[in-house]
């Protein structure tokens, strides 16, 4: 079990938010009615109803070959479904392709450019085919390339670019005809780290500033929780899950009335910690967890060890462990009905004597939910077929 | 992204959507624009200089080693009528060179398929075909766009070196063309734009069927070969095939020989524009059937000698080429159109 921390506040603001707006929102940009997609026997969009909401970054999780990318073309009108239909911008794309191609900016998985030509020479083939031209196109290029940061390498030839340039190219083309809704297949991809925050923190402020609604679809499940607001998980075609993170995470079975802290602490004190902790009123149970975070792996790896509870090749723990104080990491657990905040006081106040480093609510990873959520689905449609049979 | 994100952008998401509810359409035009950045392509890429180069070196070549030979011929002739045209259909008589129709009918093709062999797998393979479809633009613009840019750089080719040529007969050798020949010349100029058109179509519906340009090409240039160099062996053997009788032996034999072979050679392509463009450049050609019996053989050489038609009734004489050539195009660019429109964005 891996911890990542921080984020807590938005989550908790953005559920409230999804949860007064549940109801079908008939102003939704992008909304399917059962859409389905079959090649020949194979279905790639099983009925698929989504709906993403009006300035809202909606994350489509899945493995390769879920039904992302389909869906992605039906609703662009770049594929005709086999069945159901799907609103985007208020039009069915198969009968109003223009219209929605004009409104919607679409970065297509693993996008190219004409290596012949430069980036900015790209863009206004774009900009053309948007019907933009002359200055208002020229001043639309330079502020695309301005926004993904490309300013400096706009006017050399894009078979020089790397990947991640090429992607960064590829947003701000999706970017030209200023459009109402983005979708974006694998944005992320093949960009390093640093470019990756770049390319996030430009989703969320296109966000803030326009009002776009985002769709983007992933497999890189810590990027999609750092910055959608809701997340659908997509597996056979299927959405078998949609919802904040928090949502989910109960959707599927994770509670979350867990506390995790820190504690710059000896091992020896361990068990000072623990009586400490159930003396607070409302705590169920206290037990160490391991982090990823603030340590190297080796450290990691030998606590998984330690207290066996990391899946994968065994790795041997150095005999002589690391003396001194070191941060100790503990996950407590709570009655389901207790406050949150009011938990936390109550346990800083009984930490008193301890040095308390960090203090947060426990949630399960994106990851964690994603793979529960696949291995329940996996198990049902074992299950129907089991009875399909019988 | 904060709560207040999220309940303030629906009041603005609808705004936006407003103020663009009714849009200037001017997208109608989505393959000229397509087509333009295709003409800047072809027009800055190796292969329009390779082609230039080959087609103007040589055309040049034969038309120098024939030019001593037009002199003379040209100065004995009373009647100039088709002087000019000669410099078109003048070989050399001292080495084995291909006059200039000869050669363009060869070489046509090549440019036809050159130009077209990648225009959408490569799209496909370099991942700009999603991004390129998912712009406010149909479909079809994108392979009509790449078929007009392919037909238009290819006529200001030709274009190019039949005023090189010209230009080389007036300069050099002081033919002046009369009204007739320049409209016999564009006349043939414009059919073969049609028949390098077919092979552009031709190359345009390998390259939708074939994904990968290398076998595109490979397929292109096989189909060229097996018109321009194996059509006159194959059909030799066909018309053995058919008649195994037949032998040469008698002149009567000989001639339904003949027949026979040229109305198998008349189903490839190349035959039908040879023969258009030899009627158009050759005011002195009256028939493109071949004798049938010994009669029409007969008839045919005791018609006058330097008898000439005017271009229109050479037009009439080719009307049925030209159609055929039309209905060829037509049939490889709607069979790549088609598949194309029905293809999946994605590989």
């Amino acid at each position: 079990m891996t911890i990542v921390t921080g984020r807590p506040s938005r989550r908790r603001r953005s559920a409230s938010a999804a949860a007064a707006a549940t109801a079908s929102d008939p102003t939704a940009p992008i909304r399917t009615r059962a859409l389905t997609k079959r090649y020949g026997e194979r279905i790639a969009v099983d009925a698929l109803d989504l709906e993403v909401r009006a300035g809202e970054i909606f994350g489509l999780l899945g493995q390769n070959g879920a039904g992302k990318t389909t869906t992605i073309l039906m609703l662009l009108g770049l594929t005709e479904p086999s069945g159901g239909s799907a609103r985007v911008v208020g039009l069915d794309p198969t009968r109003h392709p223009l219209e929605v191609k004009r409104r919607v900016g679409y970065l297509p998985d693993s996008v190219g450019f004409y290596g012949n030509m430069t980036g900015r020479e790209n863009l206004r083939y774009t900009a053309r085919l948007n019907g933009l031209a002359g200055d208002e196109a020229e001043d639309a290029i330079s502020l695309a390339v301005e926004h993904v940061g490309l300013t400096d390498r706009a006017d050399t030839r894009t078979d020089t670019y790397s990947r991640g340039m090429l992607q960064r190219l590829g947003i701000a083309d999706a970017l030209l005809k200023d459009p109402d809704v983005l979708i974006l297949d694998e944005p992320t991809a093949s960009i390093d780290p640093i470019g990756v925050e770049d390319v996030l923190r430009l989703l969320r402020q296109l966000v803030h500033e326009r009002g776009i609604t985002i769709l983007l679809s992933s497999h890189l499940l810590n990027q999609v929780q750092s910055v959608c607001d809701r997340v659908g998980i997509f597996a056979f075609g299927q959405l078998i899950g949609v919802g904040t993170v928090p949502e989910l995470a109960e959707r599927f079975g994770f509670s979350l009335n867990h506390i995790e802290l820190v504690v710059d602490a000896d091992p020896e004190q361990d068990a000072e910690i623990v009586r400490a902790l159930k003396r607070v009123d409302g705590v169920i149970d206290a037990e160490l967890g391991i982090a990823l975070t603030d340590r190297t792996l080796a450290e990691a790896a030998a606590a998984a060890v330690t207290t066996g509870d990391l899946e994968g090749p065994p790795v041997e723990a150095t005999p002589d462990a690391p003396a001194g104080p070191q941060e100790r990491i503990w996950i407590v657990t709570t009655e389901p009905e207790r406050e949150l905040h009011a938990m936390i006081s109550s346990i800083v106040g009984a930490m008193a004597a301890q040095r308390l480093i960090r203090i947060g609510r426990h949630a399960p990873t994106l990851d964690e939910i994603y793979r529960r959520a696949v291995e329940q689905h996996g198990k049902r449609r074992l299950a129907e077929g089991a009875e399909g049979a019988a | 992204m904060t709560a207040d994100t999220v309940t303030n952008a629906p009041a603005s998401a609808p705004a936006a959507a407003d103020a663009k509810a009714q849009p200037a359409y001017p997208h109608t035009n989505g393959w000229a624009i397509v087509a333009r950045k295709e003409v800047a392509d072809h027009l800055h890429s190796a292969r329009i200089v390779v082609l230039f180069f080959i087609l103007g070196a040589a055309t040049l070549i034969p038309l120098y080693f024939a030019s001593d030979t037009i002199k003379s011929v040209a100065g004995q002739l009373t009647d100039t009528r088709g002087a000019f045209l000669a410099l078109f259909l003048a070989s050399s008589q001292d080495y084995p060179i291909p006059n200039v129709i000869t050669f363009v009918a060869i070489v046509a093709p090549l440019l036809g398929i050159g130009f077209a062999f990648d225009s959408i797998n490569g799209e496909r393979s370099d991942g700009t075909l999603p991004r390129l479809l998912s712009q406010p633009i149909y479909r079809d613009d994108v392979v009509n766009g790449k078929f007009v840019a392919g037909l238009a750089v290819i006529t200001v080719v030709l274009v190019a070196v039949v005023g090189i040529i010209a230009g080389f007969g007036i300069v050099r050798l002081g033919i002046v063309p009369g009204v007739d020949e320049v409209i016999r010349l564009l006349l043939w100029l414009a059919v073969t734009i049609l028949w390098v058109g077919l092979w552009l179509a031709f190359g345009l519906l390998l390259s939708v069927r074939i994904r990968r340009a290398a076998n595109a090409a490979l397929v292109g240039f096989g189909v060229w070969a097996l018109v321009a160099i194996f059509g006159q062996l194959i059909v030799g053997v066909v018309a053995s095939v058919i008649a195994p009788w037949a032998t040469a032996a008698t002149l009567e034999q000989a001639v339904a020989l003949k027949a026979l072979s040229d109305g198998i050679l008349r189903v490839l392509p190349l035959t039908i524009y040879q023969e258009a463009s030899a009627v158009l450049m050759r005011p002195d050609l009256t028939t493109v059937s071949t004798p049938a019996t010994i009669a029409q053989l007969g008839q045919l050489e005791a018609q006058v000698q330097g008898q000439f038609l005017s271009f229109d009734q050479s037009l009439l004489l080719i009307w049925p080429h030209v159609v055929a050539l039309v209905a060829l195009m037509a049939v490889c660019f709607a069979a790549a159109y088609i598949w194309f429109m029905r293809q999946e964005v994605r590989a």
